[in-house]
């Protein structure tokens, strides 16, 4: 089980925490002119990489603040966790 | 005393007597003794029969390793547990214990046939076997499997023991209470560290504990006398916390780890006064030092598992820390120089033993030392057969080759009564690999031993391939100071005298003169699994070394192949001719050892189980003798019967009584979200799909929200309290999730509204009262207001006071009458309903429950989400077209609703469904089929919600058909079990198409 650090809250348990998927996916400001291919990709399409990963997580059981944070899938190490709109961290 | 009883030891006091039982049959041991060192103080070796083959086995370890001491404990079938190693179980009075996998007794057992069939009994039989004949299956293979399986018996009752979970943290926790772990324990503590120290055993000490050897000295004492002394200073340090009795579990990431404390599980059955039986320790340490220490090996020849064939150690823990002597006629089979302090303990004692060794020579101190004692050694000798049924009488032995690939010479017959083996030691890595370490193989000693790489642990000790006393000491002393951060310690100028061993040979299996396919040489003892076995999977093409595992079972048992893997690893190695570090190892799964079901839950049972969540009208609800519904946590009463009135009973009269005068339903569960800020009716507009930006102040809307995939997630009646202030009601069940949804979009992709969302579902409670006379019930309770259409339409809102405390009205409806809901704060929610059933009497007022809502909403058509939905359907598969916005440029959703999946017309569709026969009501989840002379049948949809409506005086379903929004009319088939029902596809609204009724 992780120790997250919560970019509100400082150094919290897992449990207290969910995950949301992938980050940086953007919805579309358009939708309406997209083909069906392109709405699919943003609705269904995501990497689930192992290595390192941008992830969504969400203090749910704390702030409920939404954040972003930077996992190696294959080892579980958090690189980095920043705030929503924040600029993500070069790999 | 009985004569196995050799040796008086401060560890067991002779001088308090316990009785136990064991298959039937009283002994005595004493205060100290673990159930396997007692049956042998007794003499008793043969405690087990072998999973498959059956063979009697004995006891061949004294820890967690052990894979035949396997017992079933305490009688009583309620209470009984299967599975206890009696190597670690305490004895207690009045223990009573049996073995496993025998019948009708572990000295004769029927299924010891399987011994002399096991020719036709290879790796892989099952799979094998028992694919024909196809009708063997069910009637004859099934059951003798299922009868055959599995090892002890499982309680029949549930459990009625107490379990408790601890949360720690600590700066540093050392996991293992033997030499190194005190070593590192002492250096944290007394730096000012919070320390923990666990220890699986009742004392600390390790094997080092019991080693009073002249050729092992720390600072000119006995190693034993040494580490006796550390631990009494141990005792005195403030910030250190020993846990015995307390064996790791689990080593998960960034440091968390789980620890099962034994609190009563050694005490006697009058001793442990119901209090907690065992304690689940969930720790998060800063630092962890493993200090596991490491397992002895066997070795593997031809019939190696017969009772008194042991571990070396384990026999020299027996006779030193117990005082038992496992034999009076002891041989040893080494290929190391471990086994030579069992045989240095035996002869200074006085007790006779031998030495076959398969090494050439050695010539360390405690070799010489037991040469000097007048020990016999065979040097570079090997076992080839062992014999005695019951127990091992004597073996045969052979002389190697140069290479040690076959035996050569002539055969020599040995007498003996035990059989101490020791085939090198395997470091304890399961907690470092747990916690997602890596381990490199070591050539010399042909080991795995950790890789370093992680910053936040490390192993020490004979866990991290240090085997020599010298070495554990310095190398731990250095390690901790390193990892710690500590620059200097008491240990960092202790001289320590040490037998170094010199020479080594590993054989993984030892030759023999007898062809293989004869030879039952065992890796896994619990799980009967041979090296021919390994062979044949390998010649059967099996290659990774989880497949070998999977297909032989080798490494599957209760003991998770602690003595057998690295065997069967060596095996594969030396067959397949490739290097041993290149197979890799199995996976660690945690946990280390078994663990209870009860430790893990811990507390959560019963009420504790779950959450429950009851309205401020609960107690009303227990006094009117409602019959309770879970949803989601929530309590919610399902139906009020009437002296001895059913479910049907009850709610038929009660959804007469709603339509017909006056009912009243407790709907504070519903989800309720206030939602403030100037952006509050754009926001709406994004996540309904409906358009909400017209809507007035003081009105109310039904609303659908979409998942973005386009299907129906969730809905409710949202009320424009102010210019910028709305109140939200979602589904009892899907409350939490809308909020977090709704969360989520706020916070991510439109953090530019000025939005702000607070759960205010427990805050109110809410009546709800509906049917023709709830109107004059509202006149009633609110004498000032007026309730006219005109003044109070229906979908809208007013405030009201009722005794001074403010409450709101909405004029809303779930069953197509005409109905209020009124909110009030939830501390006056009891008080609200009980003067609307004091008001409501003399229109007999009815409280309801959720199957008459169920019921109610039916007739009307209306859907219930997670119903008549479930998570397939969209807006336009329910044929609420009417409810999609056409104008607005986007909602959450929108945009799948004209994915080519979604606008194909043969989607399932919700239809209302008519039986022919009126008074046959249609089961929920039945299936519908149109045709069913053409097979395969076709199922093209299923029922959601059915009902015998009193109102209609008929049979009503709802129902979700393929291409159903075309059928109007049309016939078609509900097959039942022993009938087909024929059905009529009609309006999904039964009842007040024109919706008269909510205008009453």
């Amino acid at each position: 089980m992780f120790l997250i650090n919560c970019p509100y809250c400082g150094e919290r348990d897992q449990s207290e925490f969910s995950c949301g998927g992938e980050a940086h996916i953007i919805r579309p400001k358009q939708p309406t002119e997209l083909s069906d291919d392109q709405w699919a990709e943003y609705l269904f399409m995501r990497k689930n990489i192992k290595g390192v990963q941008f992830e969504r997580w969400n203090h749910a059981h704390g702030c409920r603040k939404w954040f972003n944070m930077v996992r190696d899938t294959s080892n579980d190490k958090i690189h980095a966790v920043y705030k929503m709109g924040e600029k993500p961290p070069v790999k | 005393m009985t004569k196995f009883r050799v040796n008086k030891t401060k560890h067991v006091d002779q001088t308090k007597t316990v009785s136990f039982n064991f298959d039937g049959k009283s002994y005595h041991g004493f205060d100290g003794d673990t159930l396997a060192s007692a049956l042998l103080s007794n003499g008793v070796h043969l405690v087990g029969r072998s999973f498959k083959y059956h063979r009697p086995r004995g006891i061949m370890s004294c820890g967690s390793e052990e894979p035949n001491a396997i017992c079933q404990i305490n009688e009583d079938t309620d209470l009984t547990e299967p599975n206890v190693r009696a190597t670690e179980i305490e004895l207690y009075e009045g223990l009573k214990a049996s073995s496993q996998n025998c019948w009708p007794s572990v000295n004769f057992d029927l299924g010891g046939i399987n011994n002399f069939i096991s020719p036709f009994i290879p790796a892989g039989f099952y799979y094998k076997t028992f694919m024909w004949p196809k009708s063997f299956w069910k009637k004859i293979y099934e059951p003798l499997i299922r009868w055959s399986a599995g090892l002890g018996k499982s309680p029949t009752k549930p459990d009625p023991e107490m379990y408790d979970h601890k949360h720690v943290h600590c700066d540093v926790l050392i996991i293992g209470g033997g030499i190194s772990g005190i070593i590192a324990s002492k250096i944290a503590a007394k730096n000012n560290l919070r320390t923990i120290l666990i220890e699986d055993k009742n004392i600390l000490g390790g094997s080092t504990i019991f080693q009073k050897n002249e050729n092992y000295k720390i600072n000119n004492k006995y190693s034993s006398e040494w580490l006796d002394e550390e631990i009494a200073e141990l005792q005195k340090l403030d910030n250190l916390t020993i846990k015995t009795r307390t064996s790791l579990a689990a080593y998960h990431s960034y440091n968390y780890l789980l620890a099962k404390e034994n609190i009563s599980d050694h005490l006697p059955l009058d001793k442990k006064n119901g209090g907690i039986r065992q304690r689940l320790w969930k720790i998060r340490a800063d630092k962890v030092l493993v200090a596991t220490g490491a397992i002895e090996r066997p070795l593997v020849f031809n019939n190696n598992d017969r009772p008194g064939i042991m571990l070396a150690n384990s026999v020299k823990k027996y006779l030193d820390y117990y005082g038992v002597s496992c034999g009076f006629n002891n041989v040893i089979f080494t290929n190391n120089d471990s086994a030579y302090e069992t045989a240095v303990s035996f002869k200074e004692k006085g007790i006779s033993v031998e030495i076959i060794d398969i090494r050439k020579k050695s010539n360390s101190k405690i070799v010489k030392n037991a040469e000097k004692l007048g020990v016999k050694i065979y040097w570079n000798s090997t076992i080839v057969n062992t014999f005695g049924h019951r127990k091992i009488n004597s073996i045969e032995i052979m002389n190697l080759s140069e290479d040690g690939s076959n035996v050569v010479g002539d055969k020599n017959r040995i007498n003996c009564d035990c059989l101490a083996v020791s085939g090198g030691w395997t470091p304890m890595v399961h907690m470092h690999t747990q916690s997602g370490g890596k381990l490199d193989f070591r050539e010399n000693d042909q080991t795995f031993i950790p890789t370093e790489i992680d910053e936040s642990h490390i192993n020490v000790g004979s866990c991290n391939g240090d085997f020599e006393l010298e070495e554990i000491i310095n190398n731990t002393n250095k390690k901790v100071k390193n990892f710690l951060k500590v620059r200097e310690t008491e240990f960092d100028n202790t001289s320590v005298l040490n037998s170094r061993e010199l020479d080594k040979r590993n054989i993984w299996l030892l030759p023999n003169y007898i062809s293989e396919g004869k030879c039952k040489s065992f890796i896994d003892f619990q799980n009967d699994s041979t090296a021919k076995d390994i062979k044949l999977a390998l010649r059967e093409g099996f290659k990774s070394i989880e497949h070998v595992k999977r297909y032989t079972t080798t490494g599957m048992a209760t003991d998770q192949g602690k003595l057998s893997n690295m065997h069967a690893l060596g095996i594969i190695a030396d067959t397949a001719g490739v290097k041993m570090g290149t197979l890799g190892t199995t996976t660690f799964r945690p946990p280390f050892t078994p663990l209870t079901f009860g430790s893990i839950v811990g507390r959560s049972v019963g009420n504790f189980f779950d959450i429950i969540r009851k309205t401020s009208i609960h107690e009303w609800h227990i006094q009117n003798n409602a019959k309770f519904e879970n949803v989601g946590q929530w309590k919610r009463p399902w139906y009020y019967p009437i002296n001895d009135e059913g479910l049907h009973d009850a709610v038929q009269r009660e959804s007469k009584a709603a339509r017909d005068s006056a009912g009243i339903l407790d709907a504070s569960t519903l989800g309720k979200i206030d939602i403030q800020g100037t952006d509050a009716s754009e926001f709406l507009n994004r996540v309904y799909t409906n358009a909400w930006s017209k809507l007035g102040i003081g009105k109310c809307r039904y609303g659908l929200m979409l998942n973005e995939d386009g299907m129906v997630y969730d809905d409710g009646v949202t009320t424009r309290l102010g210019e910028n202030h709305y109140l939200m009601t979602t589904t009892t069940g899907g409350a939490a999730n809308v909020l977090s949804k709704l969360e989520d979009y706020l916070q991510t992709e439109w953090p530019e509204l000025d939005v702000y969302l607070t759960s205010v579902t427990d805050h109110y409670s809410t009546a709800s009262i509906c049917g023709p006379n709830s109107k004059k019930i509202l006149t009633k309770i609110f004498p000032d207001k007026d309730f006219s259409d005109e003044a109070f339409p229906h979908m809208s809102y007013q405030n009201a006071k009722i005794d001074e405390i403010n409450c709101r009205i909405m004029r809303i409806s779930f069953t197509g009458e005409l109905s209020y809901e009124i909110n009030i704060e939830s501390k006056y929610g009891k008080s609200l309903w009980e003067k609307c059933i004091e008001v409501g009497k003399e229109f007999k007022i009815t409280p309801y429950g959720t199957e008459t809502m169920h019921l109610l909403r039916a007739e009307k058509g209306f859907i219930i989400v997670g119903q008549d939905t479930d998570g397939t359907m969209t807006p336009i598969d329910l044929q609420m077209d009417w409810i999609v916005s056409k104008k607005k440029y986007d909602f959450i959703g929108k945009r799948s609703l004209y994915r080519s999946d979604t606008i194909r017309e043969d989607r399932k569709q919700l239809v209302g469904l008519l039986t022919d026969d009126p008074n046959e009501v249609l089961e929920e989840g039945a299936q519908i089929v149109s045709n069913i002379n053409k097979k395969p049948i076709e199922m093209i949809g299923h029922v959601t919600s059915s009902y015998f409506s009193p109102n209609l005086n008929k049979s009503i379903a709802l129902a979700v058909v393929k291409s159903g929004k075309k059928m109007n009319g049309q016939k078609l088939i509900v097959p039942m079990e022993n009938k087909n029902i024929n059905v009529t596809v009609s309006d999904s609204v039964f009842l007040d198409k024109e919706n008269k009724r909510i205008y009453a």
